[in-house]
């Protein structure tokens, strides 16, 4: 690794940290300007100013602003996220401690689906360029990128739960098998494989595949435009021309050269496309009854819960920044150029 | 024009057309010419005049909007138009190759060098021996003067030169019989350029490879090649031996060409080629000869009625109607140029 490759990668990771201090501040202060408060929201006007009172002194939001800002700023540091301000008051790290693993059994799936199944297809269409199939795709991808995911989770719901009904509407697993069912990472398809509970194990498979399919073909649009315009360049270069011309085979052109070069930029699209990759599950998890992150953070955001929004943001943040650290890393080892 | 053992490449009346939106570009236009084993042809001429179109035609090697509008390839023989897809695999690679003007892009950036020598051997020779190939790889490589441990870095680890002489290499490996060289030398530096030069002519002593050496610089031709072929405007001019060209040409261009380069061994490069008037669109080609609005010795004929290609010596021909008879032909010149 070269010394200047080094520097940036130490800088970057420097630079994560400011990042994510000014995120969350903006989500500290954010929350509190918005109407209402935790007390309210949960309890309506049935509690009295008195007992409100008494329960903002016992969470301490009652101090100054500043006060609490620089508490919470040094519980960040100490990476204590506090408990919940409502529904039970339990320790955040708890809540998110189950919360995570259902998001994180959601998006990888999506994500490989979308990498693999928008990368090949918009390979293929570079190599059939203004053929049949390159328009299919090309409208395909603008499709999928236009609908809205709750539109488009419901439209699958519609079909395959209600109309054919052979997929399950919602939740991470039945309902009925959720009452013996001891999670022990909450990753339930790990848990059911642990435990040998084949039963819960197909459940979750078959409860896994509507939200899946659906977040992750709403991503799949933008890489397939990636991959197609990408390669599309790639294969007018110089050393695609020179290649054939030293009698390479076509389908190892464009599967080898131009596509490891591809690679390149789209490592880039997937740092990228991380960030929206936890939008999109946020508003899949809230079509499907997703028991994840992303509900969580809507559900507590209605709450106005101060703490448990805070500190989802810092791990949405944090997830985000480690991503695209992670790609600077792939790309230095995909790219030579980088690397020597 | 006859073919005999010598001759390796027989072109006829070939002809090239690129499909745009303003029309057909008629980028080679009724080409025939030959190209012996072992020769050096050097292949000149202003730039869009066709010449890369021309080495990529030999190799079949015209994509869409182009296309092969007429006329035939032999190669050792056989007709390359007629080659199915597998066949012009195996005839790229193992009869001819092409090196390119640009190093830094003609290799693979995510390749090692090694890699794509070995890439090569692979795809062409039926279950090569690994060991084999490797030193076959080594002998090549340390024969083009770069050091063994270069073959595991990657094209951008290397220089300019360097790189086109791992294009060489690529050509080399497999005992092509034909390298076209497309102003391979154009973008190094001069010494660089002048050490590939004569690396290339070592080559085809060593290997026997004929070489189709594409420039717009004639002073380089000048250096290597036996033979050169003159094109304009997508038609070659003048062809023949190299000493007799320089010496006596014949073709008005030529003639404008060699008298715009004061020595032959000048290398200031903006300097060559500068002659009155403009290069033809191809799109609308002028009608009859193509090169009569530039020429000085233009004749009522020569807007009309296009040449043909004649030997006027033996291995001697041109493309003009200054050696040509007509009927319709009249001496007089027309003043077109001030
Ligand atoms: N891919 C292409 N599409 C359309 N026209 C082309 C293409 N390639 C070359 N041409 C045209 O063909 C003519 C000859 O080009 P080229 O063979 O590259 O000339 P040279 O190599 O002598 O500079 C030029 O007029 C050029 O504009
Ligand atoms: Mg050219």
């Amino acid at each position: 690794m070269s010394s200047s490759l080094r520097n940036f990668l130490i800088t970057r990771i420097f630079l994560t940290i400011p990042m994510i201090w000014i995120l969350i501040t903006m989500v500290f202060f954010v929350m509190r300007v918005l109407p209402g408060d935790p007390i309210r929201s949960q309890l309506g006007p049935k509690v009295s100013e008195e007992q409100a009172n008494a329960i903002r002194e016992r969470l301490g939001l009652n101090r100054p602003l500043y006060v609490q800002y620089f508490d919470f700023l040094w519980k960040m540091v100490t990476l204590d996220f506090g408990t919940a301000l409502t529904q039970g008051e339990r320790p955040i790290i708890d809540e998110l401690g189950e919360k995570l693993p259902a998001t994180i059994e959601l998006t990888i799936p999506a994500m490989a689906f979308t990498a693999i199944f928008g990368i090949a297809s918009g390979a293929y269409a570079a190599k059939n360029r203004k053929k049949p199939i390159d328009y299919g795709l090309r409208l395909f991808s603008i499709a999928v990128y236009s609908i809205p995911i709750f539109f488009m989770g419901l439209l699958f719901q519609i079909i395959f739960s209600v109309r054919i009904p052979i997929l399950p509407l919602a939740g991470r697993m039945d309902t009925l098998m959720m009452t013996n069912f001891q999670p022990i990472t909450h990753f339930y398809i790990l848990d059911s494989i642990l435990q040998g509970n084949w039963s819960a194990f197909w459940s979750c498979i078959s409860h896994l595949i509507l939200p899946s399919l659906t977040l992750g073909l709403a991503l799949t649009g933008v890489f397939i435009r990636l991959t197609r315009v990408n390669m599309i360049e790639m294969l007018q270069a110089d050393f695609i021309t020179a290649g054939r011309a030293r009698g390479l085979p076509e389908p190892r052109l464009v599967y080898k050269h131009a596509l490891r070069n591809t690679f390149i930029p789209i490592l880039t699209l997937i740092g990228l496309q991380f960030a929206i990759l936890l939008a999109g599950a946020v508003l899949t998890e809230t079509t499907f009854s997703w028991p994840g992150m992303g509900r969580y953070l809507v559900d507590r955001i209605e709450l106005r819960d101060y703490t448990a929004v805070q500190a989802t943001i810092g791990v949405f943040a944090f997830f985000v920044a480690i991503i695209s650290l992670a790609m600077d890393f792939l790309y230095a080892f995909v790219d030579p150029r980088i690397r020597y | 024009m006859n073919s005999d053992e010598k001759t390796l490449v027989q072109v006829r009346n070939l002809s090239v057309t690129y499909h745009t939106r303003l029309g057909p570009v008629s980028a080679v236009n009724d080409i025939s010419f030959d190209i012996n084993r072992s020769e050096i042809l050097g292949l000149v001429g202003e730039s869009g005049c066709g010449k890369s179109t021309l080495g990529k035609a030999l190799m079949r090697m015209i994509m869409p909007p182009g296309e092969i509008s007429g006329g035939s390839i032999l190669f050792n023989g056989k007709d390359v138009m007629q080659f199915d897809q597998k066949r012009l695999r195996d005839f790229r690679g193992r009869q001819i190759s092409m090196i390119f003007q640009d190093p830094m892009t003609s290799l693979n950036p995510v390749q090692r060098v090694d890699e794509h020598v070995i890439e090569a051997i692979q795809v062409h020779e039926e279950k090569p021996d690994k060991e084999d190939v490797i030193s076959r790889v080594k002998a090549l490589i340390e024969r083009l003067g770069i050091q063994e441990r270069r073959l595991r870095d990657y094209p951008h680890q290397l220089s300019g030169g360097m790189r086109q002489r791992v294009m060489i290499g690529l050509g080399l490996v497999l005992n092509a019989d034909l390298i076209i060289a497309d102003e391979a030398t154009t973008s190094l530096d001069v010494i660089v350029e002048a050490m590939l030069v004569d690396q290339l002519r070592e080559i085809r002593e060593e290997f026997g490879v004929a070489l189709l050496m594409i420039t717009h610089n004639i002073a380089l031709v000048a250096e290597i090649a036996d033979r050169i072929a003159v094109m304009y405007a997508g038609k070659i001019v003048e062809l023949g031996d190299i000493k007799e060209i320089f010496d006596n040409p014949l073709h008005p261009y030529t003639r404008g060409l060699l008298r715009s380069v004061p020595s032959i061994r000048l290398d200031d490069r903006e300097e060559l080629f500068k002659m009155s008037g403009e290069p033809p669109n191809l799109t609308h080609p002028p009608s009859g000869c193509r090169f009569h609005p530039r020429c000085p010795e233009a004749m009522p004929i020569c807007s009309r009625i296009g040449p043909g290609m004649d030997e006027v010596s033996p291995g001697r021909w041109v493309h003009c109607w200054l050696y040509q008879d007509h009927p319709q032909k009249d001496r007089s010149t027309i003043k077109v140029n001030a």
